[in-house]
């Protein structure tokens, strides 16, 4: 199929697209977006992590025909021109990153956090992003970013 | 003592210098590396654990529009090599485990080649296989060494009179079961063969070891292959000694030349292809007086490795460095079987092998009625019970005692199961954990490049570890200029020989080289040295390691909780105090001790590979079912260090952190759910069931 959808704002195309083929696939390496990581192809860790008209969804388990016509957001889209998202600056501010395998999924998975529920508490973080798994760090540094985001926008917010 | 560098940045939180690239989504890992017109790899493997294939028909396979080929043991390459008989692929016709890399379809897409790669019907001759562990094996052998090179087996003194004297013994059994390392990035290569030349991008431990080892295997002189592996997502040793898939790409890769092959193990591909620890049996002897000071320590192994390779995990060589006994005997016993190669998995022999002796040590200060920090503290060796050599620093007790007051442990009520709090039963415990200071050999160069602008050289790997910022940080301190100044480059054969990133040699084995190579350039070309001058460094050998026993040390404390009447069992609380040389970089350092007791609660908790001995294969082979703990799963973690100043391990005063975090960890966990509940856990993981009692 001809497959047409929004990607991070921009109009996307890909010819021969085969509809059972992931969104994963289609962003990687058709598109050329390789920020979503492929780690289990079946929907267990999350390192896939998008939002498929605004919703996380796990890339992996999309199939490219489901999003014909619809808007997907990935981690490519997350920074401005040339600033960094408060979720991405916070990432690196806190040290949440060690092999950065996990971190797009993550930053998307807690940016979407963040604007479901600008204040999270500590117990709604680790539950909201325990579909993201994360072998390196052993998350405190996680719940630290995550926290530190959450400040930064409220007082980005606020000024 | 050796020259040491003054430190100005190492010691800051620089902010790890491969973030921005890795929250962008841009830094490019293995697979993503940019390729024209590439082919796709899916292997075909073993569906038997033992015997022979007959016949294999490919015709339908190669029917499949896109598909360009399909290898099998009857058309592939011949390899030059095949002494290593793990990375020897489709060479024979054997099946020597389930799983194994039997064949591989190439094709235009991924989906093309996974569809083929189900049609190749292969039929086999099966032979009855042996899949079983037990220490009751007629087979059991003693290896010539331990991982790397340590004895198998060492006697000092008599154990067993020592027994037979003492008011106080212990002779108990341990296990920890079958464990995957599992990083987020799942083995990736992508290669290319062009002209007698090969290009690996893959993903690893180390750029040098990938050519050096698989050079020989497919008879290519080493300056023939390229490896590049700038970012790693995660390895934990999976990555470090290269496996069979990276062949099977490179034979790919000669049979369509001109052609990338890309090729990413899946997550379950990963349990047979990728390594894991062996399980292990350990039957663990102590005799101490009645003031709790041991006059007898043995630590007796079983454990497997498979019958295509040895692997001999080093699991009672710990118990070799850590507390002072006269009487001590430690022995590895193996079974070969029918099963996937084992290999390094964070902190090979000291993980497995502080959980049996520290959960001992914890049922012996019971029985002596001694508190268990104390009674560690009373069998600190002045010396190394194995060598005699003094400790080049030790700060075990300090650990220990530090920890204990952060972690409020004098309040402790010792009698276990004493305390409830809304239906919860809970405890707190403690561990020791140990690892040795090693290095390996590297060398690094460094160019002025123009007035105030080092570029540094080294063919080291980053694997989440922080090698980018630590190494910048080490040459900036060599170089004495700010960080600004240095432009490291790392994770390329083009770059001068390096080691692997392994055994937590990583900063003190490449550092050293950089440090050397300063040196070397400030000897040669003055202060500052002119745009243009290049000296090159090697890690020498360490004299003092002639004179003094090296070693990180730790101590863990954890807090369990078990419900009354679920047996569910949560740590709210762990609490790492570590003793490990001059942190270079406390940012990335914390989370590395934090990631390694993560990693001590999941083998305590979750990790447990389940193997189908009738058909020899890991049943739970994914994340669905082979569980790591998730964010919801983990509660306050913090670890913290000791300052600790040691001029004799090398010129940044640095020992390595990779793996510490992780010893003794699952032990303070067991003892703490020990004292929370009075029930004596042995066996790993603990499970609701086995605190239902
Ligand atoms: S790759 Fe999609 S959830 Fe793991
Ligand atoms: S940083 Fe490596 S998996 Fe999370």
């Amino acid at each position: 199929m001809r497959l047409k959808f929004t990607v991070n704002g921009r109009q996307a195309e890909a010819d021969d697209v085969w509809e059972g083929e992931s969104l994963l696939y289609v962003l990687r390496e058709r598109l050329g977006l390789p920020g979503s990581k492929n780690a289990c192809e079946q929907g267990e860790c999350g390192s896939c992590t998008v939002r498929l008209d605004g919703v996380a969804a796990c890339a992996c388990l999309v199939a490219a025909g489901q999003v014909q016509d619809r808007e997907v957001d990935t981690v490519e889209g997350l920074a401005g021109e040339d600033e960094l998202d408060a979720v991405q600056r916070a990432f690196v501010d806190a040290g949440a990153v060690q092999c950065g395998f996990c971190t797009p999924g993550l930053l998307v998975a807690a940016d979407d956090l963040l604007e479901r529920c600008p204040s999270p508490s500590d117990s709604e973080i680790r539950e909201s992003l325990a579909g993201n798994l994360c072998r390196c760090t052993g998350y405190e540094k996680i719940m630290d970013a995550v926290r530190l985001a959450a400040d930064r926008r409220a007082e980005e917010a606020r000024s | 003592m050796t020259s040491q560098v003054t430190p100005y940045a190492i010691g800051t939180a620089l902010q790890r210098l491969d973030g921005r690239s890795k929250v962008t989504g841009t830094a490019p890992y293995a697979f993503e590396r940019v390729v024209d017109n590439a082919t796709y790899l899916h292997p075909v493997q073993a569906t038997i654990a033992l015997g022979q294939i007959t016949a294999i028909d490919t015709a339908e396979a190669e029917a499949l529009d896109g598909v360009i080929t399909i290898l099998t043991h009857v058309n592939a390459p011949r390899l030059a090599s095949t002494e290593d008989r793990e990375l020897a692929v489709l060479q024979t016709d054997r099946v020597s485990f389930r799983g194994q890399l039997i064949g591989a379809v190439i094709a235009d897409t991924p989906e093309t080649a996974r569809q083929a790669a189900g049609l190749v019907r292969i039929s086999y001759a099966q032979w009855p296989h042996e899949a079983e562990l037990s220490s009751e094996r007629s087979d059991l052998y003693t290896p010539e060494a331990v991982n790397p090179s340590f004895p198998a087996d060492t006697d000092e003194g008599d154990v067993d009179t020592a027994m037979s004297a003492a008011p106080v013994t212990l002779d108990t059994t341990y296990t920890t079961p079958l464990e995957y390392n599992n990083p987020m990035e799942p083995h990736t290569t992508v290669a290319l063969w062009n002209d007698h030349e090969l290009t690996l991008y893959d993903s690893t431990q180390g750029a040098h070891t990938v050519r050096t080892t698989v050079a020989p295997v497919i008879g290519l002189d080493p300056e023939r292959i390229h490896v590049s592996a700038p970012h790693v997502g995660g390895g934990f040793g999976s990555k470090g000694i290269p496996h069979a898939h990276i062949v099977l790409a490179a034979l790919a890769a000669r049979t369509v030349e001109g052609r990338p092959v890309k090729f990413a193990l899946t997550r379950q591909q990963m349990f047979s292809l990728a390594g894991h620890r062996t399980p292990t049996i350990q039957r663990v002897r102590l005799a101490a007086d009645t003031d709790g000071r041991l006059s007898a320590l043995a630590h007796d192994v079983v454990e497997w490795t498979s019958k295509v390779k040895e692997f001999a995990e080093q699991t009672a060589v710990p118990s070799r460095n850590v507390y002072a006994a006269p009487n001590r005997r430690t022995s590895h016993r193996l079974a070969a079987l029918d099963v996937p190669v084992p290999s390094w998995m964070r902190a090979p022999g000291e993980c497995p092998g502080m959980f049996g002796p520290e959960v001992a040590v914890d049922e012996m200060a019971l029985k002596c009625g001694i508190d268990p920090v104390e009674f560690r503290a009373r069998n600190e060796p002045d010396v190394d019970p194995e060598t005699g050599k003094p400790f080049s620093s030790r700060h075990l007790v300090e650990c220990l005692r530090e920890g204990a007051d952060r972690f409020g442990w004098h309040h402790r009520d010792p009698t276990p199961a004493s305390r409830t709090e809304r239906g919860w039963l809970v405890g707190t415990g403690v561990a020791s954990s140990i690892y040795p200071t090693l290095r390996a050999v590297s060398t690094a160069t460094i160019r002025v490049e123009a007035a105030d602008h080092y570029r540094v050289d080294i063919g080291a790997t980053d694997i989440g570890t922080g090698t980018w910022t630590a190494l910048t940080q080490i040459a900036a301190d060599a170089l004495e200029v700010p960080v600004g100044h240095v432009d490291l480059r790392i994770g390329e054969t083009a770059q001068p020989e390096a080691s692997v990133a392994g055994g937590s040699t990583g900063n003190a084995t490449w550092g050293t080289a950089i440090v050397e190579a300063a040196r070397a350039l400030q000897d040669t070309h003055g202060r500052p040295p002119e745009i243009g001058a290049e000296a090159s460094g090697t890690t020498p050998n360490n004299p003092e390691t002639e004179r003094f026993a090296m070693f990180a040390h730790g101590a863990q404390f954890a807090e369990v909780r078990v419900h009354a009447d679920t047996g569910e069992i949560r740590v709210p609380r762990m609490l790492g105090v570590f003793a490990a040389g001059r942190i270079i970089n406390p940012r990335t350092a914390h989370s590395q001790f934090i990631g390694g007791m993560t990693m001590g609660l999941s083998m305590a908790l979750h990790e447990v590979g389940v193997l189908d001995t009738r058909f020899g294969h890991v049943v739970n082979h994914d994340f669905a079912e082979y569980h790591i703990p998730t964010n919801a799963d983990v509660g306050d973690i913090d670890a913290t260090w000791i300052d600790e100043d040691d001029p004799y391990v090398n010129p940044m005063g640095a020992k390595g952190i990779g793996e510490i975090g992780i010893v003794g960890a699952a032990a303070a966990i067991a003892n703490a759910a020990h004292h929370a509940t009075g029930i004596r856990l042995r066996e790993l993981p603990i499970t609701p069931d086995a605190l239902l009692r």
